[in-house]
């Protein structure tokens, strides 16, 4: 039997792992992104506070990449605290988590660590650890310069004994640029400078520079640079592009599916209806492959989907909770046998959703229930309004007299962290609340939320957490 | 004399943010041949010298045969004539096939004259009375008012405010004090006349209450679990919800507007409509709303807009209302209050109302209030 302290203390985690999956640093539709800073950096260190072990942990939870970063930073700010044994595990997580984290997102921690002024012996060894590793050092010296060479600077790293291609320049082209080079890289890099030709083999983020210095015009720059562009840049261009970094069907299905919902939505209404089957196409595709293998084995399925007002999100965050809404009915329609959508709005057609109108969550979710699902998700930001707390009498009447046994599994899905209230808005007590930031993720976290029902102690909970990190630091990365 | 209602509108559940409680009505279909758009002052171009401040007020357009009248500045074939000054429309006999627009003072202006409309100035000229209140009438004496900008949290509670489909007005609570009422024939033009609600004059009580009070209770639905077995009752339990709230917001917090009995001064007559302006019989102490409304041929609001008088406001509309009933005769309207006329020049000096009457006599009623009478 777990005590109050133990179910507290699990609440307090589930509460920091959501809040971690969900807080973006950036404005959202109530609230803006300096009280966003305060409660998130509060929640961190509460966390670091009071329960370390857990803290470094939550590395191997499928958080987001920001809030990875500023776990790492705070472990390593704070080492002198940790007893021996917890900087061992630490430091395998870390080293695991920023093999994981994109490139950019490490150059931008170790600019952080170099802003905090954190310099301890074991923060070195990670940076020195983390760069010998870099298969291409060389292209990541054209790509993050600044960012390398403050790196350099602040851990006192000898470049030129790094491996790689580079033979040994990386130092001379930091910090010694007006020479020639050896590597042809960077000689490409010094004579874009001079030369118009050399732009278009570098990458496109360096590219972009020289070409306005050069006055390239946009359409001929980006008719150059194709061939360049990493996958992500050109869905990014798909709108401001044209013709020269158009993807036809099969390459938009190959894209993560939040991003592609992103770029769905971005689409003016009428251009959508008349690319009706290739985006619809697209989507299915880009779900069947996040669901993989599980695909059609999630039985009877329902899902409340919020498109009311408040999911337009903020001038930073356009539309983002309505475009996971998106996202996650395609792969809820990837993952169920049969499958009942409901959009707040009473919307039919999932390809032209947009945020309008108010969060009346308690009927839709009566609705929902009607059907008798196996499995009812309900992806909203929680500011249930017409009117406000309908939605969590339903489901505690629902609950406690209609099904007591828990038939239909529950789980509310949030993708807007609420700063004023220090976490996701959850909808009623006895209904798991998870963050969700990618809908790829959403398996994972409906399986997570079954800790979140105010039920499961801190034991039970460490133990799954514990298993996880085993695994998590035992798999090999793909990349390695 | 008549009372105001929502007939046509339906109440919504209420959304709070901090403070400030919006309360939506929505009507099941449009008001046909009538709408109103934002700006009462015709557009002057780009400033080539410096800045001016365009008052945001109201124009409402109509057709006299009931056919919808097309978006602001969408139509291109159906002429408009603009009502200016008291003219009506002349052409009767091609109605059909036009639509006359009559601009609205702008809301800032439109507290401060409301009063002296409703009370014309001295008919009998009285000895008392100074030359100017009978040239000029009650030229407004500008209170001071305050914009919604400067209303706590108004800002963001109309911006994170989430409009119903079919929604057509709005009531504004600070603090759930009721400040202001905005009913309009369209949703579209809700739609457009939203955001202005910011540039909306606001009295000082609201102002005040803005910066006293940081929350407004949710209202929160109770469902009764005992008596659901089925999904049909938790339907039905949570229909009764929204009928609860419809029933108490419409009855207690909307109370103050729609339970006094109301003088309806006709202003204007539109095709099938009539634009009205109302004002309560003044009393001391209580809730006082006046505004305009155009009512249809049943009495059913198809616009109106209210305002929440201040105390002081209050105070000056008993005085004038007992002098417009007494003819404006001192004495008379001292016996009507059952007041001393000293007692009563000082309060129309208090109001600051004293400028009506000849200087000689406010100083020397003055001083005999002075000596104790």
């Amino acid at each position: 039997m777990e005590t109050v302290a133990d179910l507290v203390a699990a609440e307090d985690v589930l509460l920091f792992v959501n809040a971690a999956v969900a807080a973006t640093g950036q404005d959202e539709f109530h609230t803006g992104r300096e009280a966003q800073a305060w409660s998130v950096d509060f929640l961190h260190e509460y966390m670091l506070v009071n329960y370390r072990d857990l803290y470094a942990a939550v590395l191997a939870l499928g958080i987001n990449d920001r809030n990875k970063a500023r776990i790492v930073l705070r472990l390593l700010q704070t080492g002198a605290d940790a007893t021996p044994a917890q900087r061992a595990v630490e430091g395998r997580l870390i080293r695991r988590a920023l093999r994981d984290l994109p490139v950019n997102r490490v150059y931008r921690l170790f600019t952080a660590l170099k802003q905090a002024k954190v310099n301890n012996r074991r923060t070195r060894a990670v940076m020195r650890e983390w760069l010998t590793a870099r298969t291409d050092l060389g292209f990541e010296a054209v790509k993050y310069r600044g960012a390398l060479k403050r790196a350099a600077l602040h851990a006192h790293l000898d470049l030129d004994g790094l491996p790689g291609d580079a033979e040994g320049e990386v130092a001379a082209f930091l910090f010694d640029p007006k020479r020639r080079f050896a590597t042809p890289l960077f000689e490409t890099w010094r004579r874009a400078h001079y030369e118009r030709a050399a732009v278009f083999e570098l990458p496109y983020t360096v590219a972009e520079g020289f070409a306005a210095r050069h006055r390239i015009p946009r359409a001929v720059f980006l008719e150059q640079i194709a061939p360049k562009l990493t996958r992500n840049e050109r869905l990014r261009l798909q709108r401001s592009g044209g013709a020269a970094v158009a993807l036809d069907a099969a390459a938009l299905g190959r894209m993560p599916l939040t991003r592609l919902a992103a770029y769905v939505l971005a689409i003016p209404e009428r251009e959508r209806e008349e690319r009706r089957e290739e985006l619809l196409g697209a989507l299915r595709a880009s779900a069947r492959k996040a669901a993989g293998d599980r695909a059609g084995t999630w039985g009877r399925v329902a899902a409340v989907l919020d498109d009311s007002y408040s999911a337009s999100g903020s001038t930073e965050k356009r539309r983002r909770p309505l475009v996971v809404a998106l996202a996650a009915h395609v792969l809820l329609d990837a993952l169920a046998g049969e499958y009942r959508p409901l959009w707040l709005s009473g919307s039919e057609d999932p390809l032209l959703v947009r945020a309008r109108g108010v969060t009346a969550l308690g009927e839709r979710i009566v609705d929902a229930l009607e059907t008798a699902p196996q499995t009812l998700v309900v992806v909203s930001d929680g500011w249930d309004n017409a009117p406000a707390s309908l939605a969590a009498e339903v489901l505690r009447v629902w609950t406690t007299r209609l099904d007591p046994e828990r038939r239909t599994a529950i789980v509310h899905l949030n993708p807007v962290f609420d700063a004023d209230g220090i976490g996701v808005r959850r909808l009623a007590p006895s209904v798991p609340t998870a963050g969700v930031r990618d809908a790829e993720d959403l398996p994972e976290l409906v399986a997570f939320a079954r800790f979140d029902d105010g039920r499961v102690g801190l034991a039970e909970l460490r133990a799954a957490v514990d298993a996880r990190v085993t695994r998590w630091l035992e798999e090999e990365p793909w990349a390695a | 004399m008549g009372r105001l209602t929502f007939a046509g509108l339906e109440t919504r559940p209420g959304q709070v943010w901090g403070q400030i409680r919006l309360v939506p009505l929505v009507r099941e279909r449009p008001v046909e041949g009538l709408r109103i758009h934002p700006g009462a002052l015709a557009d002057t171009g780009t400033p080539r010298d410096g800045c001016w401040y365009v008052p945001h007020g109201l124009t409402a357009e109509w057709t006299g045969d009931g056919s919808g009248v097309p978006e602001l500045g969408t139509a291109l074939r159906m002429p408009t004539t603009t009502v200016h000054g008291s003219r009506r429309p002349r052409a009767k006999s091609k109605f059909g096939e036009r639509r006359t627009r009559v601009r609205f003072v702008p809301r800032r202006g439109a507290l401060e004259t409301y009063l002296p409309i409703a009370f014309k100035a001295p008919v009998i000229a009285w000895e008392e009375w100074s030359t100017r209140a009978f040239r000029h009438g009650i030229a407004p004496q500008p209170d001071r008012t305050h914009l919604g900008f400067l209303v706590d949290g108004l800002g963001d509670a109309l911006r994170v405010f989430e409009i119903h489909p079919g929604q057509c007005g709005v009531l504004v609570y600070v603090a759930d004090a009721l400040s202001g009422v905005l009913v309009t024939p369209h949703p579209d033009d809700y739609r457009a006349l939203h955001p202005t609600l910011i540039e909306d004059s606001y009295g000082e009580l609201i102002w005040r209450y803005s910066m006293l009070y940081h929350s407004a209770p949710e209202f929160e639905p109770r469902l009764d679990a005992s008596e659901v077995d089925s999904i049909a009752d938790l339907r039905a339990q949570v229909a009764a919800v929204q009928r609860d709230w419809a029933e108490f917001h419409d009855g207690t917090l909307a109370g103050g507007l729609l339970g006094p009995d109301y003088h309806f001064a006709e202003a204007y007559a539109m095709a099938g409509f009539r634009l009205v302006r109302y004002r309560p019989s003044f009393s001391a102490g209580t809730e006082t709303h006046v505004g305009e409304a155009i009512l249809d041929a049943k009495g059913r609001p198809a616009f109106l807009q209210s305002f929440r008088l201040s105390e002081t406001q209050v105070r000056r509309g008993r005085l004038l209302e007992a002098l417009a009933a007494n003819e404006w005769h001192l004495d008379r309207t001292a016996d009507h209050l059952g007041l001393t006329r000293p007692a009563l020049v000082a309060l129309l000096h208090n109001s600051g109302l004293d400028w009506m009457l000849r200087r000689d006599v406010v100083d020397r009623e003055l001083a005999a209030r002075r000596r104790g009478q």
